[in-house]
């Protein structure tokens, strides 16, 4: 099962797989050759395999985003690159490295553009529609329960004890984020106090997010673009 | 435990609402759980329009089910207004970046090992990282005030950092220890 923290990539490394708890063992054979000799470019003539219709990449994407819990990412790159081979790993990296970038879920925007490479809007739309669609009903069913049960004293209970999971859960991926930020350019030191103050700008103080993002990111991107000075 | 007294979405406040979304969808730079501590200020602290416990609920509910992260952001429209509210968040949350992405994906191929986009990817981090923790923290406010419900949170943590397992498991584990406390 996918580890939780998969959804919220370390943007310090745009290009690093998300950890997987099974090796990669099916990359193998003539995989791994097509792999090295596919140029790193997204979605050329070069991909292994290429989706047929819009509608077959709906009905793949709707597949791997109903397994994803906690984080569809690993699913997507399980489903995308060895069981339909639409892409090769580089070109999935490749694609995750420029979601990243842009605003938005990850996963989302990957979808997006694939579908884009691949039958222009539609194409994305199909993606899109895939990936969000068929958990999205799940999660009304859910919160239609949650409304009407919401009063009953042992539901109330049992969503608070789902809700102090949910937070443990956040704060372990927000904490296994850290060790990437080792490999920061702006050296530990200087992007451990980034973050601490973001947390107390954010959780303590209550900093309006803008502000946080336009001041302290700001600065932080300036200082970065400065140590990364050819 | 009592319910606390929240002010109900008055219609005139959904433009408002979504326009926040559209916003959030923008700074939405680490992910959509990010910026749960500014829907939490906006919704919460700022409006009333739902009680702490509603939005930890709303998120972990959104935990439970598979895909995305991002529909804990249909949950909370929900909350707010049932499916004419899911559809103004969750149309507000993806409509910017959706349009950003397939205008600028092919823009952002090209430039994603130039200086300017890594310095952006690079100074950003860390501030990923403080965003993800404090959604954590915020989360945790309805536990904090009963010791079985910060040592489940506390609980969750030390498991998540040493084994990996399923959050689903994990989530239903802290529903039983919950509904037992209920």
């Amino acid at each position: 099962m996918a580890p939780p923290e998969t959804t919220l990539d370390p943007a310090a490394e745009p290009a690093k797989l998300p950890e997987r708890d099974e090796a990669p063992s099916m990359m193998t054979g003539a995989t791994t050759v097509e792999d090295a000799a596919a140029p790193h470019s997204i979605l050329d003539d070069n991909s292994p395999r290429a989706p047929k219709s819009p509608g077959e990449i709906f009905r793949v994407f709707t597949r791997l985003a109903l397994q994803g819990f906690g984080g569809v990412l690993p699913i997507a790159q399980r489903e995308l690159v060895e069981r339909e081979r639409w892409l090769t790993r580089e070109q999935f990296l490749e694609l995750l490295a420029v979601a990243q970038v842009l605003p938005g879920p990850n996963v989302v925007n990957l979808s997006l553009m694939f579908g884009d490479r691949a039958f222009g809007w539609r194409g994305g739309l199909a993606a899109l529609g895939g990936m969000i669609l068929a958990p999205w009903c799940v999660v009304m069913v859910l919160a239609v329960g949650y409304a009407h049960y919401a009063q009953h004293p042992v539901v109330a209970g049992a969503l608070r004890g789902m809700g102090a999971v949910a937070a443990g859960l956040i704060l372990s991926t927000g904490l296994k984020l850290v060790p990437a930020l080792r490999r920061n350019v702006l050296g530990a030191p200087a992007a451990m106090v980034l973050a601490v103050l973001t947390f107390a700008g954010i959780a303590l103080l209550r900093v309006p997010l803008f502000w946080m993002l336009a001041g302290l990111g700001g600065l932080a991107c300036v200082t970065a673009w400065r140590r990364l000075a050819p | 435990m009592t319910p606390a007294v929240t002010v109900p979405v008055a219609s005139g406040d959904w433009g408002a609402i979504f326009a926040q979304y559209l916003l959030l969808s923008l700074l939405s730079i680490g992910g959509a759980i990010g910026t749960a501590p500014e829907m939490h200020r906006f919704l919460v602290e700022q409006h009333h329009w739902m009680t702490n416990e509603q939005f930890s609920a709303s998120v972990a509910i959104a935990q439970a089910a598979p895909g995305p992260n991002l529909l804990f952001v249909a949950v909370l429209g929900w909350g707010l207004g049932g499916l004419f509210g899911m559809c103004v968040t969750m149309t507000g949350i993806l409509l910017p970046s959706t349009t950003l992405t397939l205008a600028a994906a092919r823009w952002g191929e090209a430039r994603r090992s130039t200086r300017g986009v890594q310095a952006f990817v690079m100074g950003m981090a860390p501030l990923t990282v403080g965003l993800v923790v404090s959604t954590g923290y915020i989360l945790g406010m309805p536990s904090y005030g009963n010791p079985w419900l910060l040592a489940t949170m506390v609980l969750t943590v030390a498991v998540c950092l040493r084994v990996k397992l399923s959050p689903l498991w994990l989530i239903a584990a802290g529903g039983l220890v919950g509904a037992f406390l209920a």
